[in-house]
């Protein structure tokens, strides 16, 4: 499996991803199955599915606290500790995960290696790499915002966040995109970026030989799948208008679980509804749980306090030692000769030797 | 023994791949002399009772595996999954951003792309995904599964054992996904067939025998003691006799058995040697053991259960001598040990009590439960309460820098107490630059019990990182003294520092403690613990 297989491999199957209810609901209109059950079965998997996964991974015990201290520990009151990095108890482990799923901290410290040589003598330098922890960031908020902007199709009516949140997104973009003033909507920020972080991510994969190297399908074709909804999202803004009517009684009558399937919806919708469906229905069987796994990082959620506050491993064992006696049994008499201490006198030797 | 290249031609590093070139998993590793340790020798198994002890070479084609290898991987991989969140976890959510890849000492040294943490670990999720998840069942190697086979097997002891444990890659991924925990764990799946290495097989069985790795028996750890206090008397013209075994005692102390063995570690011991000897007047009541002879613990780098078994020994010894708390030496991977894993392998330690210092009253409150001290804080403490006279400038020959040992770094936090003790017995001291000290430490290249004689490229390699950072600072400030607290650095960063920076030599902190250490009633101090001449001492004729 090299590069170019996993790439096309997984841009076929978005492109079948694509076709299913292009040809699902534009040819044989099969509405109900893609407007209604397959949503609803998406809906299941993902939730279902992510409950069982975080239940499995739960059932594995923690038996060792083994937090990855990245600052000074808790010594002695005239040393600083760093509370964040380090933490020694509950308060600095949630601010720590905060900063971590809310900031991503850690990636944050990205470095990249630049080496050279010169004269036959080697130079490793660490420079300056924010890029990807930008796209990431990005990308997460921006997909945020977007989720939270859809709620004006699933609700009436539309909470007022929603609203101000929209009018945000778009606000930014006022004048500042070609198509103001032309008879298009409004741009919205949160598009743009993702599309740009998304496409950066799925970019990197290609030009950096080492990301070339350990992607896999698995990898790709989330980043296609995300693409071809942004894309088709965007389509449906900026090109192929749908009927928002007739989608917001879609969308209602799913979450108000009396679903219709109203005709007359354009077949682009579909296919942005059916890419959803299939990119959260693959969220727990894929690394995009790491939206989940990240809370449960047992480097990451618990406190440097072993040495002040026992951890117990519920499946510690006895095992088998060599024991003082097993010891000094051995080597009594170089002890004695060496005038060390001893449990027992010079005899007891004599007497293990006599029971062998 | 494979001849380790030039330092010229180890420079020649890629670190990209082949634009054209098959997938990983595709391409067997190539087992390359002076990259790997001597297969296990089977009385060292036999002697700890490990399974499949036999005689075998890792570049056999045949590795002697029982015939039903595969369903031991299998079982001992669905063992691990059930009783390891952390690898469950780390199997299942890698997203492969690449952050982990340029931060390992190997790849930056090898250009080996099997040596990104990230595939290291692949190397193990593409079995695991075959075998235990539906994605990897069905799709095979489009959903990123992989058959284990012989030749995945010997990938798998090839790179596992091209693994410090130094969790540096952990630092920087964005789910604290942890190598090290992948390579302990998979170095336990190779351990059920009988695969270590045997610089790792034999110091377990040393130690499980005579207490210590390097096998020194009762008589003569006291004798090698003995030897120093001859060295100390003639530097300082003071004796200092040192306490074995001995009931009743207030403190045991335990520190890696490579500080009395080998130099320069052994300048470390004699210095804890003279630090004790100072502090008896004051009221230092303290012990060392022959049977608890080893704070390392190369059964960490077997399986966590070998951990266990050789680390009783500490609190058995002090229970059975009755002291109140324990003491340790300076080492790494000893630390993470005792700070991570003692308590809940061995505890509760219910009959030592809570540390105190003997000498300044203060509680050491951070060990009160493990009731384990490490010597630095220790000595840390005894500054701060001005009770060490100190003359630096005995230091003064010496421009030194810090190198942050992964474990007490990076499963620890200790940063601090080191560079206390260290600025206040010396006078020149310059950090290296921030990328590669504190929690982004650079590896020495040659822990987890890698710190072989035949894989001496490959400790060149992974050393490099460390030994750039060193060079910067040696040709900047003039540096020619590499101190640390760690018995494997102060093992192996002399080879390393010979390869690469030649001028650099390597310290523990404890012997430059001793070195300022002013003692009532010495004689004229003219040359260091290594009998070399003080600043000013250079024509005194007694040298």
């Amino acid at each position: 499996m090299n590069f170019f297989l996993s790439i096309i491999f997984s841009f076929i199957a978005v492109m079948v991803v694509v076709l299913i209810p292009w040809i699902g609901v534009g040819a044989l209109d099969l509405r109900v199955l893609f407007g209604i059950v397959i949503p609803y079965a998406a809906m299941a998997t993902f939730f279902v599915g992510i409950i069982i996964r975080v239940i499995d991974w739960g059932r594995s015990p923690v038996p060792f606290r083994i937090p990855t201290t990245a600052g000074q520990e808790w010594s002695f009151p005239w040393i600083k500790r760093n509370r964040i990095d380090n933490p020694k108890g509950l308060g600095g482990v949630i601010v720590r995960m905060l900063f971590e799923v809310l900031t991503f901290r850690s990636l944050f410290r990205n470095t990249r290696l630049e080496y050279r040589r010169t004269q036959g003598v080697p130079k490793v330098d660490y420079e300056w790499e924010k890029w990807l922890w930008l796209a990431a960031i990005l990308f997460h908020y921006s997909f945020l915002v977007i989720f939270l902007r859809h709620f004006r199709f699933f609700t009436e009516p539309v909470p007022g966040f929603v609203t101000l949140l929209q009018n945000l997104d778009g606000f930014m973009q006022m004048g500042a995109a070609p198509f103001n003033g032309f008879g298009l909507p409004g741009v919205y920020l949160t598009d743009m970026l993702l599309m740009a972080a998304v496409t950066w991510l799925l970019l990197r994969r290609v030009l950096y030989s080492q990301m070339r190297y350990i992607s896999l399908p698995a990898d790709y074709f989330p980043l296609f799948l995300i693409l071809g909804l942004g894309f088709t999202g965007m389509l449906m803004r900026y090109l192929f208008r749908v009927d928002v009517t007739k989608v917001k009684e879609l969308a209602i009558g799913l979450f108000k679980f009396s679903p219709t399937a109203p005709e007359g919806i354009g077949v682009i919708f579909y296919i942005h509804l059916f890419i959803l469906c299939v990119l959260i229905a693959y969220f727990p069987f894929s690394k995009l749980m790491h939206l989940a796994g990240v809370f449960l990082s047992p480097t990451r959620n618990l406190a440097n306090n072993n040495r002040f506050v026992r951890h117990v491993n519920p499946w510690n064992y006895p095992v088998a030692t060599h024991t003082y006696e097993e010891y000094e049994d051995e080597f009594r008499d170089h002890m004695i000769e060496a005038g060390l201490p001893v449990e027992k006198g010079a005899d007891a030797t004599a007497e293990t030797e006599e029971k062998e | 023994m494979a001849d380790t290249p030039k330092p010229e031609e180890t420079a020649k590093i890629d670190h990209r791949a082949p634009l054209f070139e098959e997938g990983w998993m595709n391409k067997p590793a190539e087992l390359k002399p002076g990259i790997y340790c001597y297969g296990s020798k089977p009385k060292n198994l036999e002697y700890v009772g490990m399974p499949y002890p036999k005689e075998w070479n890792p570049t056999d084609e045949d590795w002697q595996l029982p015939e039903n290898w595969k369903e031991i991987i299998q079982e001992g991989f669905k063992d691990r999954l059930d009783r390891f969140r952390t690898l469950k976890l780390f199997m299942d959510i890698c997203v492969r951003c690449g952050a982990c890849a340029d931060k390992c000492h190997f790849f930056i040294g090898s250009g080996d792309p099997k040596n990104m943490p990230v595939l290291r670990a692949e190397l193990l999720r593409s079995v695991y995904r075959k075998n235990f998840t539906t994605g990897g069942k069905i799709l095979g190697p489009f959903g990123g599964g992989r058959e284990l086979t012989e030749e995945v097997l010997k990938e798998w002891w090839y790179y596992l054992y091209q693994c410090t444990e130094c969790r540096r890659c952990s630092l920087f991924c964005p789910y604290g996904i942890d190598t090290a925990e992948v390579t302990i764990l998979g170095r336990e799946l190779t351990n059920l067939l009988g695969l270590n290495t045997d610089w790792i097989a034999a110091p377990v069985a040393n130690c499980y025998r005579t207490g210590n790795h390097l096998g020194i028996q009762p008589h003569a750890y006291k004798d090698m003691l003995e030897f120093f206090t001859d060295e100390i008397e003639d530097i300082t013209g003071i004796r200092m006799e040192q306490d074995f075994n001995r009931k009743g005692a207030e403190i045991l102390f335990i520190t890696p058995s490579g500080d009395v063995f080998a130099d320069p570690g052994t300048y470390t011991a004699m210095g804890y040697m003279m630090l004790f000897h100072y502090l008896k007047s004051m009221g230092l009541d303290i012990t060392w053991s022959t049977y608890a002879s080893e704070g390392g613990n190369f059964g960490y780098f077997t399986s966590h259960e070998m951990a266990k078994r050789l680390n009783a020994k500490m609190y058995a010894e002090a229970k059975r001598l009755g002291v109140k708390w324990i003491l340790g030496g300076e080492c790494g991977h000893m630390w993470r040990v005792l700070n991570q894993y003692m308590d809940t392998f061995n505890g509760p330690a219910d009959f030592l009590e809570e540390p105190v210092s003997p000498i300044t009253g203060t509680k050491f409150e951070n060990a009160k439960t493990t009731k384990m001290t490490h010597i630095v804080e220790f000595t840390a403490d005894l500054i701060k309460h001005n009770k060490l006279k100190l003359d630096p400038s005995r230091n003064d020959h010496l421009k030194v820098t810090f190198h942050d040992s992964c474990n007490p770094a990076r499963g620890m936090g200790f940063f601090e107490e080191p560079r206390y003790v260290i600025k206040n017995v010396c006078n020149h001291f310059y950090e290296m630059p921030p990328e590669t000290i504190r929690e982004q430490t650079f590896c020495c290249g040659s822990g987890a019990g890698l710190n072989a004689g035949e894989d001496m490229e490959l400790r060149m390699r992974g050393g490099l990182p460390r030994a750039n950072a060193v060079r910067y600072v040696h040709e900047k400030h003039g540096v020619n003294m590499l101190s640390c607290i760690c018995a494997i650095d102060r093992a192996v960063f002399p080879d390393l520092m010979r390869y690469w920076v030649p001028e650099v030599d390597v310290t523990g902190v404890h012997e430059m403690v001793a070195n300022a250490l002013v003692f009532e009633g010495e004689k004229k101090r003219t040359t260091d613990l290594r009998g070399e001449p003080l600043p000013g001492m250079e024509d005194e004729e007694d040298v």
